[in-house]
Order: C-alpha cells, then sequence, then structure tokens
C-alpha cells in the first residue's frame, strides 16, 4: 500500500529502515538525530530500540547484529561518530553480513553542538559508500537502498544528514515494508578476527573493492544531472541538501548545468564529464569542503573551481538558499533593512530546574577559594556557563569534566571541580573516574542527576538508581559519596557538603538529585490526561 | 501559488503547534509544503523560530530565501522584528504585542512597538490578554494563528479551522471547541 504521510527527516529515515526490515536500531540521544530512534520506539515494537550508554556501544551492538545475519541501524549525531569511531572504522574492515547502515547527523552551523565537523570524512576514512539525501522523499528510500546495497558489497554504508534535513518536516510517500531478515550468524571467522594476518588480507580486499564503490556511484539512481543545452559558463557540483539550495536559485534560468551527487565516492566520470561542459565548476556542499578539494585533485589546478576554499560560499556554517544564490550571481533582494531593537535571546536553563541550585551551591562555595576551577560537560547544565552563573570554565567532549579536573589537580590546581550530568556520567564519565580513584587524583565530582537525558527531550538514562553503586563499586570511598536535593531550602547543607569534600583529599562524588522539571511536568500532564 | 512563513517565538511558546496545524491543514489541501523546526538546545528558552513553506508547485529549499517571506507569524513583538530581513515588500507581520522578557537587556518596548509599527502591513494583538479574558490562557498561540488566518491566503481560514479539529481530537470536544474559538477571536480580531 502506497500512502503519503507529514514526516520530518529524521521520521522517513525511521520509517525507511524500518521498512527495510531492520531488526534493531542502536544510538545514544544526539540532536538532531535523536527523533529517528524515538519514531521507531513508539511506531515498531517489532525493532530492538532502547537506548545505549553510548555510540560506541551502539555500533558494536549493530555490528554484532550484523553479523548474526539481520539488518540494524545505529544513529548518532556527529560528534558521536568521535566515540563510535573505533568500531566504526573497523566494521569497514571486518565487513558486514546482515545489512548495516550508520546514520551520522551532522549540525553545520552548530545549532546545538560543539563543532561543525563532517561525518563524510570518516566514509572516506572507512573506504565505505556514503549516502547523501537531499530531501525527507530521497531518505525515506535510501534506506532501503543503503541496505541492499549493504549487503551486495557487504560492507557498512554510512548516511550522513544535515540538521535541516533532519528536522524539517513535509509529505513523504512510503511503501510496503519488507520482512525482517531470519537469524544466520557468519561462519567465516577470519573476517571478523582482527589479528594482524586476518586484517591485512581484509583491507587488501576493502582496497579491491573501491572500483565496485565507484561503480556504484556513478550508476547511482540519487546522482544526477539536472540538464542544460550546450556549454555553459558555470557548472554546479551540489551534494545532498546542497541540492535544493541551487535548485531554489532556478540554474536552469540562469544557464548553470547542476549535477547532484548523493552518493560517493565522488562520481568522477561524471564530474569529469560536467566540467568539460563549462568554463567554471561550483562545489556546493554542506559541512566541510571534502568535495571541493577532491574535485581539485580530479580537475587539476588550471580548472576555475569554486567553493568554499575559495571563498565563494562561506567558509564556515550551513548553506542557505541566499549564500548559493549569491554563488551563482543571484542577488538578494531585501525589503527592509536590519532591525534596531532585537537582541539576542540565548538558551536558559528552565525556572526551577535543579541545576540552578546546583550552580549556585557551586558559586557560592567557589567564591571562597581563589583558584577554583569548575570543568563542565554537555548537557543541559552547560548553560551554566551564561549569565547569571558563568559557573565553567570548560566544556569540551562527554565525560570530559572529570578527567579535566584530574588533568588540572594533577597539575596543582585546587580544588579541581567537575560537574557532569547523570547520562553523560554513564556515556563517557565512568572510565575517567576510575583513572581518577586508581591515582587518588583530589577532585570533586558533581552528578547533576536529573533522572532522564533531558536536553534531547527527556529519553531514558542508562544509570538511573545506579549511581552510588557505580561509584562505590570503582572505588570511591563510601565516605564521600553524598546525596543531596538540590532546592534552595536545603542551600546550606549543600554548600556544607561541597566545602567538606573540596578539603578531602582524594576523590569525592556529590549527587545532586532532582528531576528534570520538564519530565516531571510531562508526567503530570499525563497524569491528569 | 505559494507562501512562505516564519513562525517566530521564544522556546515553549508553542509555535510548532501553529505549524502544525498549518502542515495538517496544506497535507489535506494536498498543498507541497516544507516546515523547518529548531529542536534542542534553543528550546530552553532561547530564540526559535520555524519556516514554513507552501506552494500549489514543487519546493526546494528547506529555508526561506531572504526579502521573500510573505508572512511572520510571532508569539513575541521581538521575536517578529528579529526575522523583518528576510520579509518581501507587501510581507505582513502577525505578532503578539505581550513581551517576553527572561534578557536583562530587552530594548525599551515604545521603541520597539515604534519600529513595528512602522512596517507597512502589521497586525497586532495581545493575544494573552485576550486568551486570559476568555478563560483559555493556553490557547494564546491558537488566538495568534487565528489573527494570521487572513494573510495565509493560500489556505480559507475555514481550513484552519478544521484542522485544528483534526490536531486536537485526541484532546476531546472541550479541547477542540474551545481551540476553534480562540482561533475564531483572532480572526475577528483585525480586519
Amino acid at each position: 500500500m502506497i500512502e503519503r504521510k507529514l514526516l520530518l527527516g529524521d521520521e522517513a529515515i525511521a520509517l525507511g529502515a524500518v521498512h527495510a526490515g531492520i531488526s534493531g536500531v542502536y544510538a545514544y540521544p544526539g540532536t538532531p538525530s535523536t527523533e529517528i530512534t524515538e519514531y521507531i520506539q513508539t511506531n515498531a515494537p517489532e525493532v530492538r530500540s532502547r537506548w545505549c550508554t553510548n555510540e560506541k556501544t551502539a555500533m558494536e551492538a549493530a555490528l554484532g547484529m550484523s553479523y548474526a545475519g539481520k539488518r540494524a541501524l545505529v544513529c548518532m549525531k556527529h560528534v558521536g561518530m568521535n566515540v563510535a569511531a573505533d568500531a566504526f572504522v573497523n566494521s569497514g574492515i571486518t565487513g558486514v553480513n546482515g545489512g548495516l547502515v550508520v546514520l551520522a547527523a551532522d549540525d553545520p552551523s552548530m545549532h546545538s553542538s560543539q563543532n561543525e565537523q563532517d561525518s563524510r570524512f570518516y566514509g572516506k576514512f572507512t573506504m565505505i559508500p556514503i549516502l547523501e539525501p537531499s530531501t525527507q522523499q530521497e531518505a525515506y528510500e535510501m534506506m532501503r537502498y543503503a541496505y541492499e546495497l549493504s549487503e551486495q558489497l557487504r560492507l557498512p554504508v554510512l548516511m550522513r544528514i544535515v540538521t535541516r534535513l533532519a528536522h524539517s518536516r513535509t509529505g513523504v510517500v512510503v511503501k510496503e515494508a519488507v520482512a525482517q531478515k531470519m537469524l544466520n550468524p557468519d561462519n567465516e571467522r577470519t573476517h571478523w578476527v582482527l589479528l594482524p594476518g586476518n586484517a591485512r588480507r581484509q583491507y587488501t580486499a576493502l582496497v579491491e573493492k573501491q572500483p565496485q564503490l565507484l561503480a556504484s556511484a556513478e550508476a547511482s539512481p540519487f546522482n544526477k544531472k539536472v540538464a542544460v543545452e550546450g556549454k555553459a559558463k558555470l557548472g554546479v557540483v551540489a551534494c545532498g541538501i546542497a541540492y535544493n539550495y541551487v535548485m531554489e536559485n532556478n540554474p536552469q534560468q540562469l544557464g548553470v548545468k547542476v549535477l547532484k551527487v548523493s552518493q560517493y565516492p565522488i562520481p568522477e566520470e561524471s564530474i569529469k564529464a560536467l566540467a568539460q561542459e563549462c568554463d567554471a565548476i561550483l562545489v556546493a556542499e554542506d559541512g566541510q569542503p571534502l568535495v571541493e578539494e577532491q574535485v581539485k585533485g580530479l580537475l587539476g589546478a588550471d580548472y576555475v573551481l569554486k567553493g568554499r576554499l575559495t571563498g565563494d560560499l562561506p567558509r564556515t556554517g550551513e548553506l542557505t538558499p541566499d549564500c548559493v544564490g549569491a554563488a551563482l550571481g543571484v542577488t538578494v533582494s531585501q525589503a527592509f533593512g536590519a532591525p534596531q531593537n532585537v537582541m539576542p535571546r540565548p538558551p536558559a536553563l528552565c525556572q526551577g530546574c535543579g541545576h540552578r541550585d546546583v550552580y549556585d551551591a557551586l558559586n557560592k562555595v567557589a567564591a571562597e577559594y581563589a583558584d577554583a576551577r569548575i570543568f563542565g560537560d554537555i548537557g543541559c547544565y552547560t548553560l551554566g556557563a551564561l549569565p547569571p552563573f558563568r559557573a565553567i570554565d570548560s566544556c569540551v567532549d562527554m565525560g570530559a569534566s572529570i578527567t579535566m579536573a584530574k588533568g588540572a589537580a594533577d597539575a596543582g590546581v585546587h580544588p579541581a571541580i567537575a560537574i557532569i550530568g547523570d547520562s553523560t556520567f554513564t556515556h563517557s564519565g565512568m572510565t575517567g573516574l576510575l583513572d581518577a580513584i586508581n591515582d587518588n587524583a583530589n577532585i570533586t565530582i558533581v552528578i547533576s542527576d536529573n533522572l532522564t537525558t533531558a536536553m534531547t527531550g527527556g529519553q531514558d538514562s542508562a544509570g538511573t538508581n545506579k549511581f552510588e553503586a557505580i561509584c562505590l563499586g570503582l572505588g570511591v570511598d563510601p565516605d564521600h559519596v553524598k546525596v543531596v536535593v538540590p532546592l534552595p531550602k536545603n542551600m546550606e547543607e549543600i554548600t556544607r557538603i561541597i566545602r567538606e569534600e573540596i578539603e578531602y583529599n582524594g576523590v569525592s562524588v556529590i549527587i545532586p538529585r532532582r528531576e528534570c522539571i520538564q519530565t516531571l511536568s510531562r508526567k503530570l500532564r499525563q497524569k491528569k490526561a | 501559488m505559494k507562501k512562505d512563513i516564519i513562525l517566530a517565538g521564544v522556546g515553549g511558546q508553542g509555535i510548532l503547534t501553529i505549524a502544525t496545524i498549518i502542515g495538517d491543514a496544506a497535507a489535506v489541501a494536498g498543498l507541497s509544503l516544507k516546515q523547518a523546526e529548531v529542536h534542542g538546545m534553543s528550546q530552553r528558552g532561547g530564540d526559535v523560530q520555524s519556516n514554513l513553506r507552501l506552494s500549489t508547485d514543487e519546493i526546494y529549499s528547506d529555508l526561506i530565501k531572504e526579502g521573500e517571506a510573505d508572512l511572520i507569524i510571532s508569539m513575541e513583538p521581538m521575536e517578529a522584528l528579529r526575522y523583518v530581513t528576510y520579509l518581501n515588500n507587501e510581507g505582513w507581520v502577525a505578532t503578539s504585542s505581550h513581551p517576553f522578557k527572561n534578557i536583562p537587556n530587552y530594548p525599551d518596548e515604545a521603541t520597539l512597538m515604534q519600529e513595528l509599527n512602522a512596517l507597512p502591513h502589521v497586525a497586532v494583538l495581545p493575544i494573552e490578554d485576550v486568551a486570559k479574558e476568555n478563560n483559555m490562557p493556553k490557547s494564546a498561540n491558537v488566538i495568534l494563528l487565528g489573527m494570521a488566518a487572513r494573510y495565509i491566503e493560500i489556505l480559507t481560514p475555514e481550513q484552519l479551522r478544521e484542522s485544528i479539529g483534526r490536531v486536537f481530537a485526541s484532546k476531546g470536544a472541550k479541547i477542540v471547541e474551545m481551540n476553534q474559538q480562540a482561533f475564531d477571536l483572532g480572526l475577528n480580531a483585525v480586519k
């Protein structure tokens, strides 16, 4: 049955994967990828979909499902690729059994992220096919194609999307689902046991597969030419969502030829053919200039190539129909100038949020020490960096609060305080805590536990009800694991405990615990309804 | 025909509900539609916007070009002004006049309203007061949609009212009725 549904890009991907017969989705929440797994959790109970502790455990579990012969999906935001990278890169060497698709959602312009790294580099580095849809409809259709391609090449496939595709809603025509695969574990051990002898053989086989990947991209139904008669002044290589911004500017009217690229490795012959029909090429790609660099090598130094490296498109930030239009020579006609009475409105911690009380307490105590440093982490509580709190001195990556505090304490910083959320702690904080314990680091760790993964919308947190046991199990002195309730009325007790634990020479863990007010009010609303 | 609409507000004010209602009406009417939303960090009290594009033809970009928006619908006056460079010559602004002050340097209200009212096509309504007076404090966003309805053009107010019925159906007849009443209040408040 064919029907039309109004779907977010993320939802189209989720439904595409379900209709392609996946048996499991493995993911850690991260904007802009979260809604993929949420949609599967809500709409496909037959698919295993519980949240994973981090992107690496997700990637490995999906690889295990593929090993067993079934189709699996892994989803993460772009920086999650760094966490999953060990398993991801080696999955190119092992290859797959059941189809395996890794979905990386990039966030150019850093709407909700700490960098704008381009996941396509990981796909190139791993030497596997990359798909980059330009529309939600294409994203839906590509999923089925991706699983077939993965099984045909016996390689994982990377699908790369960007925020605008993930979080834009449109009508998507959906098809009937195919059945899940039967259990069929791989009996070929040498593929999977990456001892050097096997790995060398597998790596050679991966290199030898590359012409097949290229041929597949050249013939891909998702790479296509928008025809304009005769020779043109300009041709555009439009990658993924950039294709939409090019088309929005009516390239046919401008006499501009367009080659849409949505499957990599880059279709070299198609690009060379385009170059011959044009005087110059513009590479329009969201993210970093990966294709531009490759096309430069392909066409040689004498060919006129434009893109992010030449300044024809901005070097940073997401593409827009405006900046792509400007690169095509279209002038913007603004009716109204920039407004005079508009101020930035940065996000803030919710009123009544427990993190607020934690920061009030930390700021109070930290003010008593001339050299106090508070190392932050990734989550809602990163907003503690902004006024009125201005409480944290760092925020780098998941789990870095604890390990940076340890390194700083090793160097002599005192007090060195780490603040980390409950979900971030189980994602990547536990291993750092073990380092700190084994080295008897003089640090004070605050695990601000709101019983959920709040920033991404309140998903289950892997460690709920287990934090004291985890800390004690790893070896924190039981006298220095303290639980408090972050409320203004408890301020005196909380500040006293923070003071005492700073004065203790060793690892202390303070756990302020109070439910996120967003998830709490949602539960109350549901109860009422 | 096409209509490019920017929905604006502060995280938590309910602009996505407005987008859902318009989106549903457009889908039922068989229009092409693209609606870019803001999820994630900004939803925590920051400025949020949604680009909503409706057309009888294929739509390419998820984002609206500068100078091409037909309508700005805003839950907050300063947020309405934030996107004014996107508005076309003939574009309308339908906004709440009630400032949401969660920043210390919020501009002077009189100056702000002066700049807003200097635009050629502006409809302003204290939607939150109207919502309170009519005992529907949670329907301020639907009052705003009613206010904006006559400028949407590609969909009729009647199509939008029907969509409210579908979108709120799961919450019961009372809620549907209240929101349709809210819609009519907004619709009749501007001429």
